[in-house]
């Protein structure tokens, strides 16, 4: 089966036909969700898929480069669905893909239709609809171990003769008869086309060609008959808005629709209705002693279970339970992880620190380079643990049930069950929140999801409230025995999701009007998660977040670096670390004069973080500091904490090591630093008060709570939504909601305090 | 059959079944739920309630779907016999 070993054969006589035939072909796959398709494309692409965006809609585009038989082949991953009937841009794409009208995409010369076995009735309503495109089509029975506990048991063969296609059976998690597969749709690429069947009465093709004339007399296109019969059921659909808009020839068209609707309903044809019945009643029809089902269907363990995990106080509890380690696990497990990839980045930076001589290149190597990577690959432990959790969790067909069971109480927030787990994740990090939006059907569920996720209280703004709560409010024991500074944390973490419910309710009003978003959802049969399936999902979106988020992360702590870091002359801070290191070196050697030579090396390092200080004063970012006091000013703030909340652009908890170097005590300073504490209690404005008190710390936390310093998140919003526009608006309105919290909170705060 | 006061999915009781008769509309919620196999003749029955009295557990065609109390709503039933 292999092309590769023959094609490496070096006889002439035979090249012509070993090698590697010229056209390349097209594939596509297509099936309901939860029918293991991507299990399925994962093991015929070799993992080798490369993904990207369709453009100007949020659908991911994967496309796995395969030889088989000599033959390239593009294999094309389309999202799952019950229907090809397009209701929204994002769902035009795989039919557009199918017709071979898709940007990037060549025209497609086969298809493959992966059904669920032990539901083949309501998979076969996908698969008629495919088949009216008329292109060879490999039908793979997967999940074929499910039916058979289930008792069902299906006679593939005469399925293959009643539908004149290949039939193949597989478990795909088990990589069972994927060689197979690929032989049958290496050899369905050259096939012709087919003709399709004609399961509707004949006024309906005779309706669409009518359709298609007009379309071609009056907007001077040609459309194929396939989207012309697709225009004519689906009402209010996808490809009714594109075609009938208000020019003169979209009136036109839209009234010959609804003429030829009315004399379809006048002949007992009535569309949409007319379509489910006509293929649920072919699906019956070539089903009918093709598949059996147990007399008496047998109270499955799936059943059992099912009863419990959605009971109403067990079930709530399990799901309490399984969020809590989810929850703990980002939050807590991934921290030693994060520990190590810094510690890696701190062990390459020494290095780096070791052969290169102080100068510019040293710092945008570590400062810059080293430290982007490390911005990136800190991500990657909190991606992976919750990928590892929701995989889990979809794959044993659990996530639909949790869905189920919150739907009730994100209807009340106007959103659906399924914003549950990305939003809850996002009390960790938006980042890993974000990505897991993609479950969420509704376009407009999804991004409100998306849009509010980074008020979440991520765990980068911990640090931000530790130093402040630590250094400002003080330890006093409220009513109940409630710790003050306890509150104040509770509050700052509090403060977020409350703002989040207006937030998403504005959002829905101003950018998504229209009606509600239906909720129809499968719940699959539980099973057995499969490890290969999850680590191959864990693997995908971490590779997917390096690749398509990394690169952008990564230049913006290039371009925050630089700022930091021009103009300003460093020569004296070279000269102060090159004194440092050598004095230390003395040290080593001199442990007689250690005495001496530690004061020495103290004032040395003293000069050197007043000699950093006033050159991060001086840069770009030090003016953009002063520069925006005047703006600051109101919210308590000096140009110091100015210039930390710019430089906490790429991360929040940047603003720690920012502070700590303009306060010149060097950047390795930490939340629990006192020397940094210390520094803000007696930090003074020109005229001698106090910069800091209980409002501005306060102020600055809430600035925090609400902001988008998060460079990661924004990336990640860009990737997601597939557009620049929502991740500027994410960041505009968060810093607006942020100042204007931070104004609140100082002006009324200095009233009382 | 005696003409009764047309009964909806959501007027089942946890273990019933019923026959649907029709589903009311044209719209995209209409076509979904044919689109996932609610069709006129065909049996469905209510699993269970999730714990706010919504969503619903519906079974249909041998397989489990969720319906919102709003969205079953669009599902007449056959009176029973």
């Amino acid at each position: 089966m292999s092309a590769n070993s023959d094609s490496k054969t070096s006889n002439p006589d035979s090249s012509s036909s070993e090698t590697v035939k010229p056209t390349r072909k097209t594939v596509a796959l297509i099936g309901n969700p939860n029918t293991g398709k991507s299990t399925l494309f994962n093991a015929l692409s070799g993992m080798k898929a490369r993904t990207g965006n369709y453009p100007g809609v949020t659908v991911e585009k994967k496309v796995g480069k395969v030889v088989w038989n000599h033959r390239e082949i593009d294999l094309v991953d389309l999202p799952g669905t019950y229907s090809l009937s397009p209701r929204s841009p994002d769902e035009l794409v795989s039919v557009d893909v199918l017709l071979g009208r898709q940007e990037g995409v060549s025209a497609v010369d086969a298809v493959v239709c992966i059904v669920d076995a032990s539901n083949l009735e309501r998979n076969l309503y996908l698969v008629s609809q495919s088949l009216d495109l008329g292109l060879p089509t490999v039908v793979v029975l997967n999940m074929m171990d499910v039916a058979r506990s289930n008792g069902i048991s299906v006679d593939a063969e005469e399925l293959a003769k009643r539908l004149e296609l290949p039939v193949i059976t597989t478990e795909a998690h088990r990589r069972k008869n994927v060689e197979v597969v690929k032989q049958a749709i290496a050899d369905s690429v050259d096939r012709p086309l087919r003709t399709p069947e004609s399961l509707f009465p004949d006024e309906f093709y005779a309706e669409a060609g009518q359709l298609r004339e007009s379309l071609r007399t009056h907007k001077d296109i040609d459309i194929p008959q396939f989207l012309a019969q697709r225009l004519l059921i689906d009402r209010g659909g996808q490809i009714e808005q594109e075609l009938t808009d208000s020019s003169a020839a979209g009136q036109q068209i839209k009234s010959d629709l609804e003429a030829a609707r009315e004399r379809l309903a006048a002949a007992n044809c009535r569309v949409p209705a007319i379509e489910a019945r006509v293929r649920y009643g072919w699906a019956r029809e070539i089903l009918d002693g093709v598949v059996t089902h147990p007399a008496e269907r047998p109270a499955s363990k799936s059943d059992a279970l099912d009863r419990y995990l959605t009971h109403r106080v067990f079930g709530l509890f399990v799901f309490a339970a399984l969020m809590m380690l989810v929850f703990q696990t980002i939050y807590t497990w991934a921290g030693p992880l994060m520990d190590q990839i810094e510690t890696g980045q701190g062990f390459v930076a020494g290095i780096v620190e070791g052969v290169l001589p102080p100068g510019p290149l040293r710092s945008l190597l570590v400062d810059g380079i080293i430290a982007g990577v490390g911005g990136v690959l800190i991500f990657l432990p909190q991606i992976c643990l919750l990928f590892l959790f929701i995989a889990t969790l979809e794959d044993c067909g659990y996530m639909s049930r949790a869905a189920f069971l919150m739907d009730r109480f994100m209807a009340k927030l106007g959103l659906s069950g399924k914003s549950f787990v990305p939003l809850m994740s996002s009390f960790a990090c938006a980042v890993p929140g974000v990505m897991a939006t993609r479950v969420i059907e509704s376009r407009r569920d999804r991004f409100v999801t998306i849009l509010v996720a980074p008020l979440m209280s991520c765990s980068a703004r911990l640090p931000v409230y530790l130093l402040l709560i630590k250094a400002f409010i003080p330890e006093q024991t409220l009513a109940l025995g409630l710790g003050l500074q306890g509150t104040v944390l509770f509050l700052m973490y509090a403060i977020g999701a409350l703002v989040a419910i207006p937030v998403a309710w504005g959002l829905k009003k101003l950018f998504f009007p229209g009606e509600t978003p239906h909720f129809v959802m499968e719940l699959p049969s539980y099973k057995v998660p499969s490890v290969r399936v999850i680590f191959d999902r864990v693997f995908d979106r971490g590779k997917a977040f390096v690749v398509r988020a990394g690169t952008l992360i990564f230049a913006t702590t290039i371009v925050i670096w630089a700022l930091g870091y021009y103009p300003g002359d460093h020569s004296k801070q070279y000269e102060l670390q090159r004194s440092i290191v050598a004095t230390e070196t003395i040290l080593e050697s001199n442990p007689d004069n250690a005495e001496l030579l530690e004061v020495t090396l103290e004032d040395l390092e003293n000069e050197y973080h007043t000699v950093s200080s006033r050159l991060i004063a001086g840069s770009a970012l030090g003016q953009m500091g002063h520069a925006i006091e005047p703006i600051v000013k109101p919210l308590g703030w000096d140009w110091r904490i100015g210039v930390g909340a710019i430089a906490s652009f790429p991360a929040r908890e940047v603003i720690i090591s920012t502070l700590g170097t303009i306060y010149s005590l060097g950047g390795d300073v930490d939340e629990e630093s006192e020397g940094l504490m210390g520094a803000l209690r007696t930090s003074k404005w020109p005229d001698g008060t106090n910069v800091y008190n209980i409002p501005v710390a306060l102020s600055i936390m809430v600035f925090f709570a609400l902001c988008a310093q998060c460079a990661a998140t924004l990336m990640v919003i860009k990737r997601e939504t597939n557009s620049w526009r929502w991740p500027i608006f994410s960041f505009v309105y968060m810093t607006v909601l942020a100042y204007i919290g931070a104004l609140i909170t100082y002006q009324v705060g200095s009233l009382w305090l | 059959m005696e003409a009764r006061a047309s009964r909806l999915l959501t007027d089942l009781r946890p273990g019933d079944s019923a026959i649907i008769a029709e589903i009311i509309g044209d719209d995209s919620l209409s076509i979904r739920l044919m689109e996932m196999g609610l069709l006129e003749g065909e049996s469905v029955s209510l699993i269970g309630y999730a714990p706010l009295g919504d969503p619903i557990e519906f079974e249909i065609r041998g397989y489990r779907i969720s319906l919102r109390a709003a969205e079953a709503q669009r599902v007449c039933l056959e009176a029973i016999s």
